[in-house]
């Protein structure tokens, strides 16, 4: 039985408050977390399949342009050689994130270094990789395919535009103003499990145990590419070796295995390598960001300019939202803001966590402290007199605001020093040491979601939807809701998730996961509910089931009578979206030294301070606040996309030359979660965690180098070149 | 006789294609899907096993080049029913999120802590000659070849720390 709930209306039931199993929130260490460390949980690439073959693919060498010839006999005389795969059908570059539909087909027509153009499969790994190397192919290259942003006419993304008001006339009278841009470099998602799939094919349908994170839109994009029904089709993804958005649409590894499967008749596994998985998978768009900020005397701001330029491929609708929480973060009446996309031909654009604040929020709260600086006031005081009472643009209420508290009380827990004070104020031996705060904020999404709970006759339950678990916790906050709303200790509820057999979740994406599906589980649960409390004779809302037992000391088992009961729950976001604004609020503050000598920065320690609504479990969402965390230190010093300005090819695609943070970049880090519930955010009133720890720290250590050493850098990352360049000399 | 390599104590016949790395033979050849494969390239750490005592990176060195060595693998480490004190820290500091540089991780850090013991010095480390703590700038220092993307480097350290102090290194 499926029962349906749409959310039109703020609910200030808090009913996971009402219940008594105190399981709801709890540190829990992750069910699956056995299997985890002890190497017994089986990734994509990693299920014991029978006679598989091994398949790797063969990218272009050229930009822009045709394949005229694949010579296959070329390698199928090579030992192990089984085919070369050129379909049609093979996508050549990832899916966008909810897309619901193949990406761009037809290999032969090339738009990126790096695009996947076909596929050799062979008995071995070994075999294949050695054959691939030496396919021989032709091409027709058009010459002279744009590859920087600032060589096209770029495209105004409409739906952003924002004119309100005069800035320009504001800008004239303010007491004080800046005018500045910012720069960020390209990201790579650099998930720790490249994408893998093996795929099997029965001559009927077709079984992919992958690497995703959205099976519930996957499953719609395979079939579409390979022009199967949907109910042919089933993807497996039970565990994720990391996602960041690399993983929301179905990606080449994926859809090129399936075509092989169905054209040999036998499983085929591919894996990309590190190098393919950035050069053709996703990157984050670089930005150009400039700021326009008027503000009174007092520090109140009066305008609020913010215009960016991105970049994707021909053809791809993504354009990386960077002006997202800029549209309601702080106050300004006269408004204007604006993002452009350059169309270049570089690999594609897409989704890393968190989209548009990522590096929007960076560079805003740069732009921020360059502001507060300016007027000589506390930066954390200036964010204070500028948070708006609604939004600014579309004068909606907010479902629920902490960035005050989180300012406040970051500020007090890191020992924040109000100032006045002027950079280049503590030296220690060769080492400027400073201090640097921001703000954060990441808007909240949910989306529609099923899952099925069923109570079993022996008084465990068992959750089942195809929503994934990419590292975020989701195995064991969905246990802790059915615990907390059935009676249950968690250890007695199974869950099973990332398959497209079970009921379609919200996949995981957006921070929206644990809102959307945890909302379907609840709803099931309150289903059961009312039916056990029918039996029971107690009203539902009354009904107290923990440990197993009614009040009225009816046991759970008594009360199933020896037969299992299932509901399903079904969570739709509703009209609640066009009344609210929703976001999740945070601050960040920085200690960091920088070397006088090399420009080095390294951290000192780092706190954040989230308001996300209520928290699942308190040990899996301080893990997500300190992987933001983490990730805003390598976008603030060392993260950048290079890009070869003669092929536009990604020149650091692998691990050694693209700089994500190792452990000792990392300093003990603090969390504090300031708790609330958000009625308008879900039923549950939890909200997206899994992004807003990026979203604006970079800044918190940017402004640090500036406090430490006096270099004020509008480039991210700040690498010691850059650093050593804007230090001023001794 | 036939060429063999030892893992978890069970000895196994050299592959016949020299190209096969550790890493493929365990993952392959041997099933032991527990050591991952994050980059190939000895630049993530996630393939981390032990050979005779040292941490190494099993995809940068060839399956035929190991007759005779006694490989240790997560799988050799513990198991669900009796994990190691490592896994278990790991476990219950939330040591991980994804779970897929775990392994890696975790075999990594044993052997760590016996280096540290033995006083092998650091690039963290005050003197050349003298015992070295299991501080946290060491522990990090030491564990910056195995790369986590979900974040986790801060409940590693946690972990290990943890686990350094029960073994009173």
């Amino acid at each position: 039985m499926s029962v349906h709930f749409k959310q039109d209306e703020p609910d200030t039931s808090n009913r996971l408050d009402d219940m008594k199993q105190g399981v709801i929130g709890a540190p829990l260490p992750r069910v699956e977390g056995m299997a985890k460390v002890t190497g017994t949980a089986p990734y994509a690439a990693e299920y014991p399949v029978e006679n598989c073959a091994e398949g790797v693919l063969v990218t272009s060498t050229i930009t822009r342009g045709e394949v005229t010839r694949i010579d296959k006999d070329s390698v199928l005389s090579m030992p192990g050689v089984i085919a070369v795969i050129d379909d049609e059908r093979l996508i050549t570059r990832p899916a966008q994130g909810t897309a619901n539909e193949a990406p761009q087909q037809k290999p032969k027509s090339v738009s990126y270094w790096g695009q996947p153009i076909a596929l050799v499969v062979a008995e071995t790994f070994e075999q294949a990789r050695d054959a691939a190397k030496h396919l021989k192919v032709e091409y027709r290259e058009d010459e002279g395919a744009p590859l920087s942003p600032d060589a096209v006419e770029p495209e105004e993304q409409e739906g952003e535009t924002v004119h309100q008001g005069d800035l320009a006339h504001a800008m004239a009278q303010a007491a004080h103003s800046v005018d500045v841009t910012f720069t960020t470099k390209g990201h790579s998602s650099a998930a720790m499990e490249p994408h893998a799939a093996i795929a099997q094919w029965d001559g009927e349908c077709l079984t992919v145990h992958a690497s995703l994170q959205m099976l519930n839109y996957n499953i719609t994009e395979l079939a579409d590419a390979v022009g199967l029904a949907e109910s042919k089709v089933r993807l497996i993804s039970r565990f994720v070796g990391g996602g960041f958005g690399s993983k929301l649409g179905i990606s080449e590894d994926v859809v090129s295995a399936s075509l092989a499967a169905m054209q040999l008749g036998r499983p085929v596994r591919v894996v990309l390598s590190r190098q393919q998985v950035l050069q053709c998978i996703m990157r984050r768009s670089e930005t150009t960001q400039r700021f326009r900020l008027a503000a009174d005397e007092n520090g109140r701001l009066t305008g609020f300019g913010h215009e960016a330029l991105v970049s994707n491929l021909p053809g791809e609708s993504f354009a990386e939202p960077v002006l997202q929480s800029s549209h309601f973060l702080y106050a300004g009446q006269n408004r204007e803001l604006m993002l452009k996309l350059a169309r270049i031909h570089r690999m594609t654009a897409g989704s890393v966590r968190a989209p548009g604040e990522a590096v929007g929020m960076p560079a805003l709260e740069g732009a921020m402290d360059v502001l507060a600086r300016k007027i000589g006031i506390d930066p954390v005081e200036l964010r204070l007199r500028n948070i708006p009472e609604d939004n600014p643009e579309e004068g909606l209420p907010f479902s629920s605001h902490k960035l005050a508290e989180c300012l406040r009380q970051g500020a007090e827990a890191f020992g924040w020093d109000p100032g006045p004070r002027k950079p280049r104020h503590t030296r220690e031996g060769e080492w400027w040491v400073g201090t640097g705060m921001a703000s954060a904020a990441r808007v909240h999404n949910v989306g529609e979601a099923r899952a099925r709970v069923t109570l079993k006759a022996d008084g465990t339950a068992l959750v089942e939807t195809d929503m994934t678990d990419i590292g975020t916790g989701t195995y064991t906050i969905l246990a802790q809701i059915a615990g907390e709303m059935l009676g249950l200790d968690p250890d007695k509820v199974l869950v099973e998730l990332g398959d497209t057999r079970h009921p379609r979740g919200s996949g995981s994406g957006g921070s929206w996961g644990a809102a959307s599906t945890g909302s379907a589980v609840y709803v099931a649960c309150t289903a059961l509910r009312e039916e056990l409390a029918r039996r029971a004779g107690i009203a539902e809302d009354e009904l107290d089931l923990s440990n197993g037992r009614t009040q009225t000391g009816q046991t759970l088992t008594d009360l199933l009578g020896g037969k299992d009961m299932a509901r399903e729950g079904h969570y739709e976001p509703g009209d609640i979206a066009a009344d609210f604004t929703a976001s999740g609020f945070g601050a960040f503050f920085a200690q960091v030294r920088v070397n006088r000598f090399t420009g080095e920065t390294r951290v000192d320690r780092m706190l954040g301070a989230f308001g996300f609504g209520r928290v699942l479990n308190h040990k899996t969402a301080r893990s997500q606040c300190i992987g933001g965390i983490t990730w805003s230190i390598g976008a603030a010093l060392t993260e950048a996309l290079e890009f070869d300005p003669r092929d536009g090819h990604l020149v650091n695609c692998d691990l050694a030359e693209y700089h994500v943070p190792v452990n000792r970049d990392v300093p003990d880090l603090e969390v504090l979660m300031v708790e609330e519930r958000d009625p308008a955010a879900s039923p549950i009133q939890a909200k997206g965690i899994g992004e807003l720890g990026m979203c604006g720290g970079a800044a918190a250590i940017g402004n640090a180098i500036f406090d430490a050493s006096g270099a004020r850098i509008f480039d991210y990352p700040m690498t010691p070149d850059r650093v050593l360049a804007t230090m001023p000399v001794d | 006789m036939a060429e063999t390599i030892s893992i978890n104590g069970t000895a196994h016949p050299i592959p016949d294609d020299p190209r096969i790395t550790l890493l493929d033979f365990l993952r392959h050849d041997l099933r032991l899907t527990g050591t991952k494969k994050g980059c190939d390239h000895g630049q993530c750490g996630a393939c981390t096993v032990i050979v005779n005592g040292m941490r190494i990176n099993s995809c940068l060195t060839l399956a035929a080049m190991h007759e005779g060595d006694e490989v240790t693998t997560i799988e050799g480490l513990g198991t669900p029913d009796a994990p190691s004190p490592m896994q278990r820290a790991f476990l219950e500091n939330d040591g991980y999120q994804c779970g897929y540089c775990t392994p890696g991780q975790i075999c990594s850090a044993t052997a760590m802590l016996g280096e540290i013991a033995n006083g092998w010095p650091s690039d963290a480390s005050e003197t050349l000659d003298g015992p070295i703590e299991a501080t946290g700038d060491e522990i990090r220092e030491r564990m910056s070849g195995n790369l986590c993307r979900c974040g986790a480097y801060a409940n590693i350290v946690a972990a290990i720390r943890g686990v350094a102090a029960e073994e009173g290194a």
